[in-house]
């Protein structure tokens, strides 16, 4: 037969080309093997960094609402309720100010003497906002929404007298309420109604708790979570609500400004035709100055501390390409003919670009206090590494024939340098170094957070008390639009140096 | 052929100094842009520098003097310290300060073999760097395939997944780092989310790049025998551009390692916490100690993936894709 000849003939090739046969072999076994390694590696590094148990242990649900902070804001009645049985109501240092009166908490009152237990003096229903006809949950950065304060409290007919809270309502945005009595508290969420006994300083649930509901042991608090809209807590003398509202509170003004509360068109009108509020000033002076100096926002500082962001990485970013320019020129080995001196400027660079970025911040914070300065000489320190490795290489890379002839012409040494190579190197240089600048603004912000100032440290700040998210997410939107900017400004730059080059 | 553009060389012979006046006025109105932008620049960067010293805590010419105090006081009592910080054993200076407590920082792996704290801090800080690399080139390599305009025809997949990687570039690592830090407590865990979602924006869209310049012809063949997607991609696309990749993926480890030390000294543990405490406590063999490790630690790093990194490129210009 012919199959068999041609067998051994085969075999005969294979034989002769043994190596080509096994580097195939090799390669084939290359990609199981690696897979395999990968695997092993990742199993070792779940155990080595205890990855399983740390999810395990993570508080997730508290994600969520941290994430919802973003962009959303809570407002806090809280009930106390005294061994007497008188409840009171207060809201805490929220958006709202001290006595904001909601109109989705409904309250009764009664007028009595504290001699004497409650109700028997002259119950009296008030809806205490019963002005705003706008019921809406949705009032993004403005609290118009959120009535001011209407009519106050019944004069008290006579001393001696205190108003208590008899019965309160309070409506959840969504479909959950809370009715409160001092004896009992029934919350309704949809369907599900929930009664919880309040007695002796201790909570207990009539019937059988539903999964929104939680009590971790009999008599303490409950939870009771709705969801995005809100959540309460309810303890034998404590209902804590926290109602959860769409939007960034008291963006413009906080609750000191005389213009906190107001509708949009008042404060527009105030500011361009109304009486002054303040005779010394203006009402938009006034106005601006209320809006800077936002107790809760820091429109000013947080500005400023960007403005020292973006300062750090231009000036850091300056000043190293300046220094990394002439001591190019000694590192390129085609231009500085003395090899200790080529050897000796890329040693300098190398050490200055490994030493990082982040080990300087911390020296420059230690000798010039927190601020820009520190970030400034980090980036200056770290991009004269940088710039000068890549300046140099670009250097040695330059065609070499104009130089030639601006020589053959018999010019000097530096004619040579300025005419011979700049006009090819410069749009380079510059188009690095705006990309540095771009990259730099990013950095300066993670550097900042290890104390070397501008928005870094101040968003650092604002993460680690786990409570100003709403901040967070408003600093990382002027930080995303800040880099998108220079993103774009670099990149319009550099293509038109690049072009410059083509053309 | 008639020319009806006007042409400097055949203008009438009245004016024969047009062109050098032309050029003339050229240089002067280049001149004058360059002048101006060159005041600008200046204006800048007085600006900035006198924002900057006032807004500083310290101001810059107040602090100098100080500032090479400083350098002074990170000279150790003796050049062994460093050794000894670095290796954890017994200073003879030992006052039961902070200071001098090398070796409460042993970590005993069996009997009385130990690896140094610095040292396994800084594994840990590489470990951090490296593990983060590999799941976001994971899953930078499933996303980037989503993105390419080659492999996913449909325009609103591509373009959700390339905004989604944007975002993912575009955010600053610090508030990944501290929200995670927020949920799930001290660790090495906020740093590894904080590092890998930027790896995965960053190295996603650099995926996606080599695989739109990848040569289609082989696609082609298999389309042709009626491949699935997947095998398309197996291969047809990834064994083209893997050592591309493979280059990305090393270049990326190197700025990793930096990063996660930098997040680290945020709050994520890792060598970089130790630098940060050690500085602001004015630990001077300690801290020349970290500092010593990290050179090393960055300086191996780079040229280890530098060297990885030219065998790739060898290894391609042998067997051409």
């Amino acid at each position: 037969m012919s199959a068999v000849p041609a067998l051994s003939a085969l075999e005969e090739l294979a034989e002769r080309h043994s190596d080509t046969l096994r580097i195939a072999a090799n390669r084939a076994r290359r990609l199981p093997l690696l897979l395999c390694g990968l695997f092993v590696y990742l199993v070792a590094s779940w155990w080595f960094f205890s990855i399983g148990s740390i999810l395990a242990a993570a508080n997730w649900p508290i994600a969520g609402t941290y994430l919802a902070s973003w962009v959303s804001y809570e407002i806090r009645p809280e009930f106390r309720i005294a061994p007497d049985g008188a409840m009171t109501l207060s809201y805490g240092r929220g958006p709202l100010g001290k006595d904001p009166k909601p109109d989705w908490v409904r309250l009764e009152t009664a007028v009595r003497s504290p001699e004497k237990p409650a109700a028997a003096a002259a119950a009296r229903t008030t809806a205490p906002a019963a002005t705003p006809a706008k019921t809406s949950s949705f009032n993004f950065m403005s609290p118009d929404a959120a009535p001011m304060a209407g009519d106050a409290a019944p004069a008290a007919p006579q001393e001696k007298v205190e108003t208590v809270i008899t019965r309160a309502a309070v409506m959840l945005s969504g479909a959950a309420s809370l009715a409160i009595t001092p004896s009992q508290v029934d919350v309704k969420n949809g369907d599900e109604v929930v009664s919880i006994r309040l007695a002796d300083g201790r909570a207990e649930p009539i019937g059988s708790l539903p999964g929104w509901a939680e009590q971790k042991r009999a008599g303490e608090k409950i939870v009771l979570s709705f969801g995005l809209a809100g959540w309460a807590e309810v303890s034998g003398d404590r209902i804590s609500v926290r109602n959860r509202f769409f939007g960034w509170a008291n963006f413009l003004f906080d609750t000191q400004s005389p213009f906190f509360g107001k509708p949009y068109s008042e404060v527009w009108r105030l500011v361009l035709s109304g009486d002054r509020i303040d005779p010394s000033r203006s009402n938009l002076a006034l106005a601006w100055n209320n809006i800077c100096y936002n107790a809760e926002w820091q429109h000013l500082d947080v500005w400023t501390k960007l403005l020292q962001t973006i300062v750090m990485a231009f000036a850091g970013t300056l000043f190293a390409a300046l220094l990394a320019f002439p001591l190019a020129f000694l590192a390129a080995r085609t231009i500085t003919a003395s090899r200790v001196l080529n050897q000796g400027t890329k040693r300098l660079f190398d050490f200055l670009r490994s030493v990082d970025m982040f080990i300087w911040a911390l020296f420059f914070t230690r000798a010039f206090g927190p601020g820009p300065l520190a970030g400034m000489a980090a980036i200056f320190f770290t991009d004269t590494g940088t710039l000068g490795k890549l300046f140099s290489e670009a250097l040695e890379n330059i065609d070499d024939r104009q130089r030639e002839g601006v020589r053959s012409l018999g010019a000097s040494p530096l004619s040579v340098q300025r005419y011979g190579i700049l006009p090819q190197v410069l749009p380079v240089f510059a188009s690095q170094t705006l990309y540095f600048w771009e990259s730099n603004t990013r950095s300066a912000t993670i550097i900042g957070a290890v104390g070397a100032g501008g928005i870094g440290l101040k968003l650092w700040e604002a993460i680690r008390t786990n409570s100003n998210w709403a901040n967070v997410a408003y600093m990382v939107l002027l930080l995303l639009l800040v880099v998108f900017i220079f993103d774009s400004l670099s990149n319009a730059l550099r293509s038109r140096l690049i072009g410059r080059v083509n053309a | 052929m008639p020319v009806n553009l006007p042409d400097p060389v055949r203008e009438p012979p009245g004016r024969p100094h047009d062109v050098e006046r032309h050029w003339n006025e050229m240089t002067r109105r280049k001149r004058l842009y360059s002048v101006l932008g060159l005041v600008l620049l200046v204006a800048c960067v007085i600006a900035s520098l006198r924002f900057a010293n006032e807004t500083n805590a310290g101001k810059f010419f107040e602090r100098l003097p100080y500032f090479f105090d400083f350098f002074r006081d990170l000279v150790p009592r003796d050049g062994w310290e460093i050794a000894r910080a670095l290796f954890d054993l017994p200073s003879p200076y030992d006052n039961g300060s902070f200071e001098y407590n090398y070796p409460e920082g042993r970590h005993y792996v069996w009997s009385s073999f130990y690896i140094p704290e610095y040292m396994f801090k800084m594994i840990e800080t590489l470990n951090i760097a490296l593990f983060s690399t590999v799941i976001a080139a994971l899953a930078a390599l499933c996303l980037s395939f989503l993105a390419a305009r080659n492999m996913m025809p449909n325009p609103w997949i591509r373009n959700g997944v390339r905004r989604f990687l944007e975002i993912l570039r575009a955010f600053p690592e610090v508030v990944v780092a501290g929200f995670f830090l927020a949920i799930l407590s001290l660790g090495p865990l906020p740093a590894i989310a904080a590092v890998s979602l930027h790896t995965v924006g960053a190295l996603g869209k650099l995926f996606y790049e080599v695989i739109e310049n990848a040569d289609m012809k082989a696609d082609e063949g298999l389309r042709a025998t009626g491949a699935r997607w997947i095998e398309r991609v197996r291969f047809g696309v990834l064994p083209q551009i893997l050592p591309n990749l493979m280059s990305y993926v090393l270049l990326r480890l190197e700025i990793n390692v930096r990063a996660s030390t930098i997040i680290g000294a945020v709050g994520g543990g890792g060598i970089g916490e130790l630098l940060r405490l050690s500085i602001s406590q004015n630990h001077e063999a300690k801290t020349l100690a970290i500092v010593f490790l990290l050179l090393v630690t960055i300086i191996g790093v780079d040229q280890l993936s530098a060297s990885l990194r030219r065998r790739l490129a060898d290894e391609r210009a042998f067997h051409p894709a």
